[in-house]
């Protein structure tokens, strides 16, 4: 049995978190919630620097072509740190759009681009706030591509995006856009995380290319994959948010004693760890899934998505409440994952899209069978 | 990352495989596999005891004892394939847990030369079924504040005193019993640990009574209960050490036992196709849709946690924090599912007979599933212990720590 991480993947976790420290500190991140975009480049270019950006990509591009254990170790130090940058939105969904489904020209185009850090490809996948990313209704018709997208993460910063859009026979399927187009309107959204910077685009008879590979199945693989992602990135998340707690508990005294010693404090923070320590090992599950490319992929992204959602919502929520009145504030630090935990529900659909992708992939699974 | 057995395991796995075929049979699809260790009556204690011996004779008992003492210095991993691989035969309930994973283990570090010849290689073969005399009508969570009192009389030592929540007592040949040897000192100081027949007429047992209609554990009554001073296990009031080994042990044999079997989220869906909830099948139903499904993934959650308990096991270190959670959220979550079972069954057609088995499978759920939010170190002492032995929070407030127990 060997379900969990190698030495190795330690050692990689170490060096990361180490870079993460030193760049993509808290004081950084309440900076970035001021500012008119909250994008934190100087990190983005510390990884792509350190060849972060291009872990997944594969060498003939600029990358390091690991696989998705070492994708997931990334993710969870991201979701730690904090860190103002488009990783899911380049790292889980655009990377591997354009690398799997993908042109020749496209992979040769974009990737090393973006390993590099000179070009951020975003993706532009929901329409009206968390609609399942398959079920759309912005058409591409003869290359030109109409419609609405949001939320966008990051669509002010990027050079391309990775757009969900019917075809002519009114199957979604990915198109690549280059925002710079004059057919495209980006508009800024007041988002709950203006750490992420986040944005409607309108686009109107955009010339647009197919990513070739990019049919139904291939969609929801991506999908389930980076969702996977967003667990670790949501445990990360998560679980600083608990060691903050802790550490609160242990410093703030009433009535005479730490307040971590009272069981009303200590007994939810024990809640806290067993959720994200339950989430964990679906991520794992997910991690497996993704990394082996196995079939029960689907059904491991959706219980690993269902439980981070869980416990990123109640580690954030009851962080601010154990903090007291100073957690109620904007210069303390709960907010920070209070906001980010919800940018992440966002980005990749609440819980009933994939608690109905459970089921239905359940079903089908039992079809299959009998 | 992945679940495969490595070179050693396989082989060991092979092994165990290649014996159990030869001595036994696989349970049928449809045979619920044997996850408890209690059994009902004395036929299935003498079948237990029968396996036991053929095991034994075999080398398969008491894996993680060292060889010494009749064991196979199995490492904790080789202990967690063999339950598996054992659980997929027709096998009786392992009455032994008790002797051989908590006793036995206890005896070795503790026990005097005597004591371990004369206990341990009988409660490897069988002979000998040990029961737990720890918790009693005032001291569960809070173990160290037992009143069962042990007086030295000479060479005699005279107990007296009630335990409760013993598994097995009824049937058990002996008893590791913890008893206040000296009420004078603060409470963890003043205890002592003695093996006991239970055949002595001064010791009475009845059978208790759960919700659930069903009867596993017992109270026993001691009255005048006399043994010599080598029934003692460990030094006089040092029975909170030995008790503490025993309680790790206990700890370690629910780590690597099989998960509590329980019912599947899955067979909520199967259910939920099958009644109706207003006016059409429930399964359409969104808020029971979103039920099943969050089931499922904490279902999962805790499946994959015992993986990664099994994996820490495989590399040869102690479970790590995983461990604690699986213990804390099991329970609970098979006492939803109870409830959401019978909810679902009761909408539709309360206890008729389209759905009677389904009411009875899920009330059965449902009034079992408290058992394991209070056995072993309830929830809240679950909590408090992730609280402070992972999460490093101070300690509770203790108001009886520095008093002589009878002071308290």
């Amino acid at each position: 049995m060997n379900f969990g991480f190698s030495d190795e993947h330690d050692a990689i976790r170490d060096t990361l978190a180490r870079m993460l420290r030193d760049h993509a500190t808290l004081a950084v991140a309440h900076d970035c919630l001021e500012a008119a975009d909250g994008f934190d480049s100087a990190t983005w270019t510390a990884l792509a620097d350190g060849g972060w950006l291009g872990l997944a990509i594969a060498e003939d591009y600029g990358g390091a072509a690991m696989g998705a254990i070492e994708l997931a170790i990334v993710a969870e130090e991201i979701g730690r740190s904090l860190a103002a940058i488009p990783f899911g939105p380049v790292l889980g969904l655009a990377i591997p759009a354009i690398q799997d489904l993908g042109t020749q020209s496209q992979r040769e185009n974009l990737l090393p681009r973006i390993a590099e850090g000179r070009m951020i490809v975003t993706a532009a996948l929901a329409e009206d706030g968390g609609s399942a990313p398959e079920r759309v209704s912005a058409k591409v018709l003869q290359d030109r591509l109409s419609g609405r997208k949001s939320p966008v993460s990051f669509a002010s910063d990027a050079s391309f995006a990775i757009v969900a859009a019917l075809d002519e026979g009114g199957t979604a399927r990915f198109y690549l856009a280059d925002l710079s187009d004059p057919s495209v309107s980006i508009s800024a959204l007041d988002a709950i995380d203006r750490t992420r910077p986040t944005s409607e685009i309108v686009f109107h008879d955009t010339p647009v290319e197919l990513l070739p590979g990019s049919d139904p199945a291939a969609i929801r693989t991506l999908l389930d994959g980076a969702a996977v992602l967003a667990a670790f990135e949501q445990i990360g998340l998560a679980e600083r948010a608990l060691f903050l707690t802790r550490d609160y508990a242990c410093e703030r005294q009433a009535f005479g004693r730490q307040i971590g010693s009272f069981q009303a404090v200590k007994h939810r923070l024990a809640d806290m760890f067993a959720k994200i320590e339950l989430a964990r090992s679906n991520a794992f599950f997910g991690a497996w899934a993704l990394a082996s490319g196995d079939e029960r992929l689907s059904e491991a992204a959706a219980v690993a998505r269902l439980a981070a959602l869980d416990a990123v919502q109640f580690t954030t929520e009851e962080s601010v409440q154990l903090h007291g009145g100073i957690g109620f504030t904007w210069a303390a630090d709960p907010h920070l994952f209070l906001r980010r935990g919800w940018q992440l529900k966002a980005e990749l659909g609440l819980a009933d899209l994939w608690r109905e992708r459970l089921l239905c992939n359940l079903a089908d699974g039992q079809r299959a069978a009998n | 990352m992945d679940f495969s057995d490595s070179p050693e395991e396989a082989a060991f796995r092979a092994k165990a495989r290649d014996w159990l075929d030869a001595n036994t049979t696989r349970r049928n699809g449809s045979e619920k596999a044997q996850d408890h260790f209690m059994a009902r009556d004395a036929d299935e204690v003498a079948r237990a005891r029968d396996w036991q011996a053929r095991k034994a004779d075999a080398g398969w008992a008491g894996l993680t004892w060292p060889r010494a003492f009749g064991g196979r210095d199995a490492t904790p991993i080789e202990q967690v394939i063999w339950n598996q691989e054992e659980g997929r035969y027709a096998v009786p309930p392992n009455v032994f847990l008790i002797g051989i994973g908590l006793v036995g283990p206890t005896v070795m570090i503790h026990g005097t030369e005597d004591q371990k010849t004369r206990f341990l290689p009988r409660a490897l073969t069988g002979e000998d079924i040990w029961c737990q005399l720890f918790s009693e009508p005032a001291a569960g969570s809070d173990l160290a504040g037992i009143r069962t009192r042990a007086r030295r009389e000479d060479d005699e030592w005279v107990i007296s005193g009630q335990k409760v929540w013993t598994s097995g007592a009824q049937y058990s040949t002996h008893g590791i019993l913890l008893a206040r040897t000296d009420p004078q000192v603060p409470k963890h100081k003043g205890m002592t640990m003695f093996l006991v027949d239970m055949s002595d007429p001064a010791i009475e047992t009845r059978p208790i009574r759960q919700i659930s209609g069903s009867s596993s554990f017992n109270e026993v009554f001691i009255d005048n209960l006399r043994v010599p001073d080598s029934a003692r296990l460990g030094g006089v009031s040092e029975g909170w050490k030995v008790a503490l080994t025993t309680l790790m042990n206990e700890r370690f044999s629910i780590s690597v036992g099989r998960a509590s079997g329980g019912a599947r989220a899955e067979e909520l869906i199967d259910l939920a196709t099958r009644v109706e909830r207003n006016g059409r099948p429930a399964i359409e139903d969104d808020e029971v849709r979103a039920r099943i499904a969050d089931f499922i993934a904490r279902q999962r959650g805790l499946e994959f946690t015992s993986y990664r308990v099994m994996t820490s096991l495989s590399r040869g270190q102690a479970p790590g924090e995983e461990g604690s959670i699986g213990k804390l959220l099991l329970g609970k979550l098979r006492q939803e599912m109870g409830a959401f079972g019978m909810d679902l069954a009761g909408t539709s057609a309360g206890i008729s007979a389209k759905v009677g088995d389904d009411v009875a499978r899920w009330r059965n759920e449902y009034l079992t599933a408290p058992g394991n939010r209070i056995a072993g170190g309830s929830d809240e002492i679950q909590r408090t212990i992730i609280g402070e032995r992972i999460l490093g929070l101070p300690p509770e407030v203790r108001v009886d720590k520095d008093v002589a127990f009878s002071e308290l």
